[in-house]
């Protein structure tokens, strides 16, 4: 119901939504949460395991009960806390885990049953018959399981992720996060003043109490007008901080348009922030008792219905009766009382405790039971050895605080149990940069949050060299925390600790009975904090119900560990931006654009593109057009772009003796001029990469490397060159993107070269030579290089000019009767030769198996050439390139598919090799194969059996060298 | 007590009272034929075996934290038997079929699911290598399907095959491949050894071994000295630091994976799928949480967690790979130590010592072996002979070169996988 | 993680590709034994504790060597492997 005249909503501005299509009113300033309450919804969800009717329990993000749907489609959100999502016009809500309804659910049934379904029942049973698993158990139990229901369409990529740096992080904006904000911003610091509330303020939105005179609220706006105004302090409110990292980084998740109709604004904004100094004023998180009954619906944190009534002037019913251990529970019944509540009773655990209040107050009391079925009707109470019913709709229940040292947590410290205040605290600087202050240090009255928020603030502001100017301490409640420990009410019937995984005490127990007694072996076995919250709520509270369970003290129990995110953090949310092409970069070629222009169909490679083939008015598939490529090379002459090519320049008096390192064969001796091949291995013997190196001047090379290793070859290089050589003088540098480069191959390529430049008698190139020269006054590198086995030659351009070139080549490329050709052409013309890619050189091979143990010297050191030698890379035993042609009458090849010896079963024991690329040649007019065949090299001539189970390709075939045509190279030295 | 059914509805109508420890807590004895450092997957499952295959009557596993609290506890539970080179290949596809049998056999429902995972490829070089290890898979006996984009399709309806940023050319179906909720195994093989006599002990962290004229006599612990006839090291991201004690320096490097799991979901991806362009595996617990991982940190570490810039690549992954789980929410994330090796396939090994053995280098595929590793082992420990499953994780091949197992090809040394 | 590249500062761990234990740059000469040099290529100390690490900072093409902590993650020292002792 709502309180009339309290609160802090905006009641000008009604706001409509649904729930469980339901019309709702609300106010502007509600959470959906604070108006389920005002409209007297009362359950608001159904628990995991047993589907028991749930209401609100908390009023913050460790809501364990009211997980909602928000939105319908590809904008559903599953699992939204009610208590943090605001109210905007609109908005559909809807509640999860039942069926049909909330109120009627079928799936309740579980609950009687729940005597069989003890902790880890499922680890004695199902087992057999043993097909059940699969077939009848998993698929029950995975469709009684889960919260919330992914809608099934794709999300939307409306988030984004950004970076933000400052001197000091302060999170959380209760009274010691403020403080600690407002002394280092005074002092001059870069802040960040991060809150997870939509509101700035944290427990003083909830409280009475003054400060300085003003009330909460009040004192919260005077500081923030303040903090506002500085340019060096950024106010982050529905920012929450999920996790501390290394080096004083932190993620934040930003509920940027959440709480309003969706729009062009992002939904959420993941944060990277990095913090020279952070400090933790994330406050306290009250925890319940575990009391049998305590899940019925009405049955809610003190300090949550403290808030509800407060801050949105609403409340779960006419009457309350408030239960606590601390003086908590006696600010809670004044409030009540103060708004209209009838107050049914006041419950201290504290034997000796008073109360000021006009209400009946039981010192020493407890509650042992609860009663109603969809919402609490009573209480059974004892006091002394009185047992009674109280008649009430609503139980506020305060067990203590738990510090809120998660964060402190995230990267190894553990930490500690205080027997004062009944709660772990965080250890001393528990992450590099962090301190603690306020309620997370385990501080609980506002006076000494005040104080110790500005401890912590010029803590940090002298850490990074600031001077301090210490604001004023306003006054505020300052009375002493007395607590005596509270933790279960053992007795008949059920009493929940993780409400949202439906663990009970007497899971925990029967956890330590079957010696599942570690606090690790209990959560895991019981699911005790695995659910939504993490146990925000009750993993303390089962502690100590394992502790006194197995004769243990709370602090030498333990915790689990502290693991982020804080708060559940969305995937479209920390993967902004990837969804479609921006899982990485798209990188396009000079030429791309005029490559689809022709109509080709563009591949991936690697994070290039590039056309497969060129298809002409006619050819209905890639065949046709690949085999007139491939004939167009061979008779007249192609164009294919391979600008995706890795170029990197090496210059400097010792560049060529460094490249004697790298390169498995000698390329200080290459004269001026000249283009040589390499090879090039990784430290462990097996080859890394191949390409071409050309010498321009006496001290400047230039290497070409595959399309794939660029990267890495560009590390190896760096590395080599600043770790193990560093007595050498040299200079790396990438100049991939700086050129365009166009291969121009087949008979007719020297007449097409010769046509486009300036002078044609630079195109006048003996083979594997290279040479400056110009087209349209433009300076190219020309290098008379061949991967096709014709003559050929390649073209570099400055990149802007490499369209204009591509244009140009295949203008005069027509006019030889050549033209364009693509990956597929350019893949079979290798295989026809016998020329690598990455399939021969697959990270396992050797210049051994290659057959290219001839260019590995043997007149000096290089990268590779000792281990290399190691016997098990040498010999009989490798499995070697050769080439292969189909001989039965089965005549296609496949890559992938084993060798076996003809006749012999296809198994792995007999397994002789394997095929790695493949091609019909229609030069040869046959399918031809590369594979690595065991001590192939001496195996030319004989037949074998290739079998390729999956696409059920079976051939005879027969075993060659893996050059298959023009063996001599004739027509490339042309 | 034997687990069943009958037993857990007969426990349900007394109030659970009956039911016993699953295991003792004994405390050390001072001399044990064979004591088993590390009671993780792999620890266990060597001491069941013992007891179990070679009828080894003295036995302590010896554990510095509670059971399985190593990567047993902290992974991304996934079984599969879907390698291709020599000595990878029969050893998982042996310990998938011990897997097949582990609940009969343990009398622990490890949920062992054979719900089927799928590798996705997206070229046709990637197919071509994907062919080659369902071909593999083939000749080794186990089955494997190669899938083309529609095949896929029909399998994973959910993943982007409209606008990806790799396109999706098919993906090779392991039908036998799933999960299995990984800490039931550590209990299962924790239980059922405690059955056959194995002491468990927990909290008991060793600081030395010792050697006498090139033979293991015993161990001192934070508990006690305790004699050893042999002694099998099985500590993953530790071994390094325990063989260290015996003056053994190992090929191993620890690194860091990081793993995630969202809020709990009713059923929405119902395979294994694995996307290898991206570094990115995911499954759906039955618990209803998504379970996914990625690449490792790549800096060596032993802290048991891992920073942002992995943890973002991996949700990059999923959101360009299956938008649809875009709205889940990540829960938790936690990282485990992965004992690397060079060629990214593991060592079960005699050491340098008389009766010390070594059993290590699991990478990050440690999980789905843990049955055939604990057999393998076993068998090196008992017999002093390797298992011929097992008879190519030999320690020495970096030296000899001979049998590499670098299934990923990025190199047979460190830091590359 | 955030690194000190000795060029351009600090930064995220995101512009760095790590290459493990600084022993690589500890290249045995041409004449080394095999087990000199299988030794070289594999086998690691492995420490739990301060190590020498290498880390490639992609933007600029500096090769660091970073004395870290392999247990907290604490970053001590950083300089340009061409600094760096073998």
């Amino acid at each position: 119901m709502r309180l009339e005249g309290r609160g802090q909503i905006d009641r000008d501005h009604p706001v409509r939504f649904t729930f469980d299509g339901r019309v709702i009113d609300a106010f502007r300033g509600d959470t959906v949460a604070s108006a389920l309450m005002a409209n007297d919804i009362r359950v608001v969800g159904r628990s995991f395991k047993y589907h028991r009717p749930r209401g609100l329990y908390s009023a913050g993000s460790d809501e364990p009960n009211a997980l909602v749907t928000t939105g319908r489609g590809r904008d559903a959100l599953p699992n939204v806390r009610a208590t943090m999502q605001e109210v905007w016009e609109g908005l559909d809500v809807t509640s999860q885990n039942r069926w049909p309804s909330l109120t009627r659910d079928v799936g309740a049934i579980n609950d009687l049953f729940s005597p069989f379904l003890a902790a880890g029942f499922y680890y004695k049973t199902f087992m057999w018959p043993r097909a059940f698993w699969e077939r009848v158990y998993e698929p029950l139990i995975r469709r009684a399981a889960g919260l919330g229901r992914l809608s099934g369409e794709a999300a939307r990529d409306a988030s984004e992720k950004a970076f933000a740096h400052c001197d000091v992080l302060v999170i959380g904006s209760g009274p010691a996060g403020l403080m600690a904000a407002l002394t280092a911003a005074r002092a001059g610091a870069d802040v960040i003043l991060a809150e997870e509330d939509s509101h700035m303020g944290g427990r003083l939105l909830s409280e009475t109490d003054t400060i300085g005179g003003l009330s909460g609220p009040q004192w919260v706006g005077s500081v923030l007008n303040e903090l506002t105004a500085l340019p060096n302090v950024r106010v982050m409110e529905r920012t929450t901080v999920t996790g501390a990292y290394d080096q004083g980084t932190y993620g934040a998740l930003e509920r940027v348009s959440l709480h309003r109709p969706p729009g062009r604004a992002p939904r959420e904004c993941f944060w990277r922030i990095a913090a020279t100094r952070t400090i933790l004023a994330a406050g306290a998180l009250e925890r319940g008792v575990a009391f049998p009954g305590n899940d019925r619906p009405g049955v809610m944190l003190a300090s949550a219905l403290r808030t509800y009534v407060n801050r949105w002037g609403v409340a779960p019913g006419q009457s309350a009766v408030v239960w606590g251990n601390t003086d908590t529970a006696h600010r809670t019944a004044r409030d009540l009382a103060s708004a209209g509540i009838h107050v049914a009773a006041v419950i201290d655990a504290r034997a000796d405790a008073t109360t000021t209040g006009d209400w009946p107050f039981y010192p020493g009391g407890e509650v042992l039971s609860t009663q109603g079925r969809l919402g609490l009707k009573g209480l059974q109470v004892r006091h002394g050895r009185r047992e009674f019913t109280v008649w009430t709709d609503c139980l506020a229940v305060s067990g203590g605080w738990n510090p809120s040292v998660h964060l402190a947590s995230h990267i190894g410290s553990r930490p500690v149990w205080r027997d004062d205040i009944q709660a772990f605290v965080a250890g001393p600087e528990p992450v590099p940069g962090m301190d603690v202050a306020g309620a997370a240090n385990g501080i609980f009255d506002t006076a000494g949050c005040l104080a110790d928020g500005l401890r912590a603030g010029n803590v940090a502001v002298q850490a990074i060299g600031l001077e301090t100017h210490s604001p004023d301490l306003p006054d505020a409640e300052a009375t002493p925390y007395a607590i005596t420990p509270l933790w279960e009410v053992e007795g008949k019937g059920r009493a929940w600790l993780d409400l949202q995984n439906d663990v009970t005490t007497k899971d925990v127990r029967l956890a330590a009975q079957e010696n599942f007694r570690s606090p690790e072996h209990m959560k895991r076995y019981t699911t005790q904090g695995m659910s939504p919250d993490q146990g925000k709520g009750s993993n303390v509270t089962a502690l100590a119900v394992l502790a006194a369970a197995t004769g243990a003290t709370v602090a030498a129990t333990g915790t689990t560990t502290y693991r982020p995110p804080f708060v559940p953090v969305t995937i479209s949310a920390m993967g902004a931006g990837a969804k479609g092409k921006g899982f990485a970069p798209e990188r396009f070629t000079p030429a791309h654009a005029a490559a689809v222009e022709l109509g080709a169909p563009m591949i991936e490679a690697g994070l290039w593109y590039r056309p497969s083939f060129f298809p002409l008015s006619g050819e209905r598939v890639w065949r046709e057009s690949c085999d007139r490529e491939v004939r167009m090379v061979r008779e007249s002459v192609g164009v294919t772009e391979v600008s995706t090519l890795g170029k990197i320049e090496v210059m400097g008096p010792d560049a060529g003796t460094f490249l004697d390192v790298v390169y498995t064969n000698t390329m200080s001796s290459l004269a001026v001029g000249k283009v040589r091949y390499g090879l090039m291995l990784r430290e462990d013997g097996h080859v890394m990469d191949d390409g071409t190196v050309a010498r321009l001047s006496e001290d400047r090379f230039v290497l070409t490397t595959t399309t794939a290793a660029a990267a890495e070859v560009m590390r190896h290089l760096d590395f080599v060159a600043q770790g193990l050589r560093p007595g050498l003088n040299l200079r790396t540098v990438s100049v991939t993107e700086q050129w365009a480069q166009f291969a121009v191959a087949g008979p007719r390529s020297e007449a097409l070269v010769r046509s486009i430049l300036d002078d044609p008698a630079a195109g006048v190139l003996p083979f594997m030579g290279c040479t400056e020269a110009s087209i349209s006054g433009t300076g190219v590198r020309v290098f008379r290089i061949s991967f096709s086995g014709e003559k050929g030659y390649e073209i570099a351009i400055p990149s802007d000019r490499g369209e204009a070139l591509w244009r140009l080549l295949l203008a005069h490329a027509r006019m030889l009767g050549g033209g364009p050709y693509g990956l597929e052409a350019l893949n079979v013309l290798r295989i026809e030769k016998g020329f690598l890619t990455h399939a021969e050189m697959n990270g396992r091979s050797t210049a051994f198996d290659l057959g290219l143990q001839g260019m590995m010297s043997a007149k000096k050191d290089f990268i590779g050439k000792a281990l290399a030698a190691r016997p098990g890379l040498l010999g009989e035993t490798r499995e070697q390139l050769v080439g292969l042609r189909p001989v039965g009458a089965a005549r296609m090849l496949t890559a992938g598919a084993y060798l076996f010896g003809e006749g012999a079963a296809a198994t792995r024991e007999a397994q002789q090799g394997f095929t790695t690329s493949v091609a019909w040649s229609p030069t040869l007019d046959t399918f031809l194969g590369l594979a690595f065949l065991v001590n192939g090299r001496a195996r030319h001539g004989e037949r074998l059996r290739m079998v390729d189970h999956m696409r059920n390709v079976e051939a005879l075939v027969e075993v060659g060298p893996p050059c298959a045509f023009d063996p001599d190279g004739g027509r490339m030295r042309g | 007590m034997r687990y069943s059914g009958a037993r857990v509805i007969l426990e349900g109508l007394r109030g659970q009272r009956g039911w016993r420890p699953a295991w003792r807590e004994p405390a050390p004895k001072s001399d044990y034929d064979i004591v088993i450092i590390g009671g993780g997957g792999h620890g266990l499952s060597t001491a069941y075996y013992l007891a179990r295959e070679h009828g080894a009557k003295s036995v302590a596993v010896l554990e510095r934290g509670w059971l399985g609290s190593g990567n047993i506890g902290r992974n991304t539970t996934i079984v599969r038997a879907n390698y291709y080179l020599p000595g990878n290949s029969e050893f998982y596809s042996h310990s998938l079929k011990m897997w097949e049998g582990l609940e009969r056999e343990l009398n622990y429902n490890v949920m062992h699911s054979q719900r089927g995972l799928i590798n996705l490829f997206h070229s046709d070089g990637q197919r071509d290598a994907f062919a080659r290890r369902g071909n593999a898979m083939a000749n080794q006996g186990d089955d494997a399907i190669l899938l083309d984009r529609d095949g896929v399709r029909k399998h994973l309806p959910y993943l982007d095959f409209d606008n990806p940023r790799f396109p999706v050319y098919g993906g090779l179906l392991h039908p036998r491949g799933g999960t299995a909720r990984h800490d039931a195994v550590a209990w299962g093989y924790a239980r059922a050894a405690d059955r056959r006599g194995v002491d468990l002990i927990q909290n008991c962290e060793v600081t030395g071994i010792d050697v006498q004229n090139g033979r293991v006599t015993g161990l001192q612990t934070t508990r006690g000295s305790i004699r050893a006839k042999k002694v099998g090291i099985v500590v993953a991201g530790r071994s390094s630091q325990v063989a260290a004690m015996a003056g053994l320096r190992l090929p191993i490097e620890s690194h860091v994976l990081q793993a995630f799991v969202t809020e709990g979901l009713k059923p929405v991806i119902n395979h294994v799928v694995s996307f290898g362009m991206g570094h990115f595996y995911i499954s759906q617990s039955d618990k209803g949480g998504l379970v996914f991982g990625g690449d490792i940190d790549f800096y060596p570490s032993y802290a048991q967690r891992g920073n942002l810039p992995m943890a973002e690549h991996v949700m990059e992954a999923a959101m360009t790979l299956m938008p649809v789980i875009g709205q889940a929410r990540v829960l938790r994330s936690w990282g485990g130590i992965m004992d690397m090796t060079p060629d990214g396939s593991p060592i079960i090994d005699k050491t340098g010592i008389d009766g010390l053995y070594i059993d290590c280098g699991w990478n990050y595929g440690g999980f789905k072996a843990v049955p055939a590793s604990g057999f393998a082992f076993a068998h090196l420990i008992a017999q002093d002979r390797p298992h011929r499953i097992a008879e190519r994780f030999r320690l020495d091949r970096f030296t000899t070169g001979r049998g590499l197992m670098d299934e990923e090809g990025t190199g047979a040394q460190h830091n590359l996988h | 993680m955030r690194l000190t590249c000795p060029h351009c500062g600090e930064r995220d761990l995101r512009e760095f590709a790590a290459r493990g234990s600084a022993v690589v740059l500890s290249r045995p000469s041409a004449g080394a034994s095999a087990e000199e040099w299988a030794d070289y290529l594999h086998i690691r100390d492995n420490p739990a504790g301060e190590a020498r690490d290498l880390f490639y900072h992609t933007p600029c093409g500096l090769w660091i060597e970073v004395t870290r902590s392999t247990i907290t993650h604490a970053v001590i020292a950083a300089r340009p492997v061409r600094e760096a002792k073998p």
